[in-house]
């Protein structure tokens, strides 16, 4: 009974986890964050001339 | 004319990969068409951002200078606050929509926009439906300011009339995200405590056993009280209209589940049928997700608001200064700058008027207007700046009284159809007699065997597989469209697709092309002076095909003609200065000096059309002009006359009514010089005929039509930009695909009946144990799930293979909507 309980709250908190991914809007726009995540961090640096065959 | 210059891959610009005039302006190794885009480039450089050109080449947009005073309305407090998202002390965020985002390097750029302004703390774009979002300190840097910066890097941002009048975002399908994680949830752990049960375990330990039972009557709860709860809501609001829409059954199977259930815990008599009630309402909303799930980036209600301007700039007392359109009153003299839309009726004042009407007809000639003419609104001005005195309210104006028509004010609210109403009303009342008439049987024997035996045909009746079969094929059918380019407002648009027989067209940017048609001459060199007489000549003709060759010549001055003569269809003649000039048909040129022809000039064929020119009787050569139909439209025309009556409706004239012809098996058919109201009536009269009408039009002069229309479906070159209201929005160039779009939608609401027909089977093995009194929950869980899926699987997968079989899912099809 105890372990039913404790399998029960986990559980919730998977819940609680996708209402709260919802609410912050990640299924509102599902295509941009795939084009983002493509994005370099390493814009500071000017002479990165290469990254541009990779990201075309 | 064709103008085809061999562009030199160094002279294109480093920033928006236009082609430059020379190499005069740029910075290292780097060319730039203007300045502006060398500005652009320089600011960037400054600020570190030029990863933007990594990213793809030649992304930039080339800005938009000279702006002056254009965002001053932007100061005013009560037009900011409402564009302003979210407002605290010192933060705002606010929402533009940017039509120029159109790669990757504008999504990156955008979203660096900290980066140029400290006063950004934050932005975030979204590229389907091309908005960026930035919160920004407004305590150092204003509204106005945000949106020059945006300008500046040539993002400029879109305020629009509409986007201060529409604040309120759908949270519907957000709603419908949580009550699907709530039933998912309920129903996976009252799977769970129930599998005791299904295996035949028996639980020794009674406290164990009742407090399973327990604790799935409470994880019914907000599946029943939540998730399910609209369905309630839905049934009672069709009971108003005394409809009995499919929701009614559905609720009746839910409210049985659960008082039976309650009935049986209370008593401890069952376990209850908590399982097949939280999977009910599991399986049911997630087929309403798939039915919703829509193009929510397009938008499919636009109207005039949608593309004018929030403000104007007026002139008062010597003064320029810009006020919301709201308060713009009739005599009001306004300024027009090149690129803004005029919003008003009114009278070109000063200045010359070039003015492009393509959001309104679908035409994309410019039109001159001089001094003292009317000017209709929902034009651009492409020309300088102009000043106009208002002579009609916005709302009055010749094109946007359009929408006082009462069927714009109409909502559309069919999200149940007819035909799924029709059903599940003779399903309702034959289950319900089925229902009655058992317990009334059992009635004579056992009053508990009764009632059992009454709910469990509702609960087995309950059409979970019929509502299923509805929203996964038409929500299959309608990513399969939308792969072909082809995007729905919603799933029973298909539905109205497969009842259409009639097609009406509209000409301009429907089954033409726009833009430039090309045109080229063949013959002798034209000198100056003949190009002047030449277009002097058809400047007098509004023929659409001297409108093109007036276009095509260049001439500073125009000479006098006299002696000017037309003939419709073909050709006109006329004298300047003692010469003769002939522009036409062949037979027209060459009617009276039959020794000038020359074989070269008589190729002729389908695609082009020839205009010949002759002077002084000395035969010059002629003009080719392509036909600018759509490739394939002729075979398109020709296979839907098998099974649609056609009718053409065009604004212009008939100028092309000959080569129209050739499409179109009857000249009846052929309806010219249509204006938008001509057009809604005409729809609206063959509807009084019991027609059902798909109108396929591209311009704000089709709106109405397309509205009225059982099925309007708006043509656009591309997706994401304006296209008027309507139930669907169709890429230009898959226009070809048509015939087989609405085949396709046959077979789809074909596939419903059939799957309806499997949902019925089921029904039927289901009441056959109910109404003997040996439906146990055991049963009732299997029967469930397995009607559901297969009608899943059947609908779905044969969605999948008519599409195959007519090639609209090909494998190569995953292309998402990227960059044009």
């Amino acid at each position: 009974m105890i372990l039913i309980s404790v399998s029960l709250l986990v559980a919730v908190g998977f819940l609680i986890a996708f209402l709260i991914s919802v609410k912050s809007g990640q299924y509102k726009d599902t295509h941009t964050p795939a084009i983002r995540v493509l994005f370099d961090n390493k814009d500071e640096d000017k002479n990165n001339e290469e990254n541009n065959s990779g990201s075309k | 004319m064709s103008t085809e210059k061999k562009i030199e891959k160094s002279l294109i610009c480093y920033h928006c990969g236009d082609e430059c005039n020379d190499d005069s302006i740029r910075i290292d190794e780097k060319l730039f068409c203007c300045n502006g885009c060398k500005t652009v480039y320089e600011i960037l450089d400054e600020n570190k951002l030029c990863n933007y050109y990594n990213l793809e080449e030649s992304p930039g947009i080339s800005p938009n200078f000279g702006l002056g005073k254009r965002f001053d309305y932007l100061d005013d407090q009560s037009i900011a606050q409402k564009l302003v998202d979210f407002q605290d002390e010192s933060f705002s965020k606010v929402t533009f929509h940017i039509p120029q985002m159109h790669c990757s390097s504008c999504i990156w750029l955008l979203e660096n926009l900290y980066k140029l302004n400290h006063a950004i703390s934050h932005s975030n774009a979204d590229f389907l439906k091309k908005n960026v979002s930035v919160t920004f300190n407004h305590n150092i840097f204003t509204l106005k300011e945000l949106v020059k910066l945006l300008t500046s890097i040539g993002y400029e941002p879109q305020i629009l009339l509409e986007s201060v009048d529409k604040k309120d975002e759908d949270k519907t399908s957000q709603s419908l995200h949580y009550r699907l994680g709530v039933a998912g949830f309920c129903f996976a752990n009252v799977m769970l405590l129930t599998f005791p049960e299904y295996l035949g375990i028996d639980v020794s330990d009674a406290f164990l056993k009742s407090f399973f039972i327990y604790l799935n009557l409470l994880l019914s709860l907000p599946v029943v009280f939540y998730s399910g709860w609209e369905y309630f809501g839905s049934a009672l609001k069709g009971l108003r209209k005394k409809i009995i829409n499919i929701d009614f059954p559905i609720s009746l199977g839910i409210i049985a589940l659960f008082v039976r259930s309650i009935y049986e815990v209370l008593t401890l008599s069952g376990s209850g049928y908590f399982d097949s009630l939280t999977g009910l309402v599991f399986f049911l909303l997630i087929g309403k997700l798939l039915q919703e799930k829509t193009y929510s980036y397009l938008n499919f209600e636009r109207n005039y608001k949608s593309f004018f301007p929030l403000s104007v700039t007026i002139k008062q007392d010597g003064e320029e200064k810009s006020v919301p359109l709201s308060k713009l009153m009739l005599g009001n003299r306004i300024i027009v700058r090149k690129n803004e839309i005029i919003p008003a009726d009114s009278i070109l004042f000063n200045g010359n008027g070039k003015i492009d009407y393509s959001f309104v007809t679908g035409e994309s000639k410019p039109i001159e207007k001089v001094s003292g003419e009317l000017v209709y609104a929902g034009g651009r001005q492409l020309g300088g700046a102009i000043e106009l005195e208002v002579i009609k309210d916005v709302s009055q104006s010749y094109l946007t009284q359009l929408w006082n028509n009462e069927i714009f004010s109409k909502k559309t609210e069919s999200y149940f159809t007819d035909f799924s109403n029709v059903v599940s009303k003779y399903f309702t009342f034959i289950i319900l007699l089925i229902a009655f008439g058992s317990a009334f049987f059992w009635f004579q024997i056992s009053i508990g065997t009764a009632l059992n035996v009454f709910t469990a045909v509702l609960i087995v009746a309950c059409p979970c597989a019929l509502a299923l079969s509805i929203p996964f094929t038409l929500g299959n059918a309608m990513r399969i469209l939308g792969r072909n380019r082809l995007f729905l407002r919603n799933t029973s648009v298909i539905e109205e697709l497969a009842k259409v027989n009639h097609i009406v067209f509209d000409k301009t940017g429907t089954i033409t092309k726009l833009g430039h048609s090309s045109i080229i001459f063949t013959g002798d060199v034209l000198n100056p002076f003949q190009q002047k007489m030449i277009k002097s000549l058809v400047r007098n003709s509004i023929h659409p095909l001297s409108k093109i060759i007036y276009e095509s010549l260049e001439a500073d001055e125009m000479l006098p003609v006299t002696g000017f003569d037309e003939q419709p269809g073909s050709g006109i003649s006329g004298v300047v200065y003692g010469n003769e000039l002939k522009v036409g048909s062949k037979d027209h040129v060459f009617s009276t000096y039959k020794e000038n022809i020359n074989s070269n000039y008589s190729e002729e064929n389908n695609y082009t059309t020839n205009i010949y020119l002759s002077i002084n009787g000395e035969t010059l050569g002629y003009f080719s002009v392509a036909n600018s139909y759509r490739e394939g439209i002729g075979d398109v025309i020709r296979s839907l006359a098998k099974n649609f009556k056609l009718t053409l409706l065009s604004g212009d004239n008939e100028g092309e009514k000959v080569n129209l012809s050739k499409f179109f098996s009857s000249e009846d058919d052929l309806l010219f010089n249509q204006s938008p109201e001509n057009k809604l009536r005409f729809v609206r009269s063959k509807q009084a005929e019991n027609k059902k009408i798909l109108m396929l039009g591209d311009g704000l002069n089709d709106a109405g039509a397309l509205k009225q229309s059982d099925v309007g479906i708006a043509i656009t070159e591309d997706i994401g930009n304006f296209s008027p209201a309507s139930d669907a929005i169709l890429d230009a160039s898959y226009l070809v695909l048509l015939p087989k779009f609405l085949s396709y939608s046959k077979s789809a609401v074909n596939i419903i009946y059939i799957s309806f027909v499997i949902s019925f089977l089921y029904n039927l093995i289901g009441i056959s144990f109910a109404i003997q009194g040996m439906l146990s929950p055991i049963v009732a869980a299997i029967l469930m799930p397995i009607s559901s899926i297969s009608v899943v699987l059947f609908a779905t997968l044969s969605t999948n293979f008519i599409g195959k079989r007519l090639a609209l899912v090909k494998p190569e099809s995953n292309e998402r909507i990227r960059k044009k």
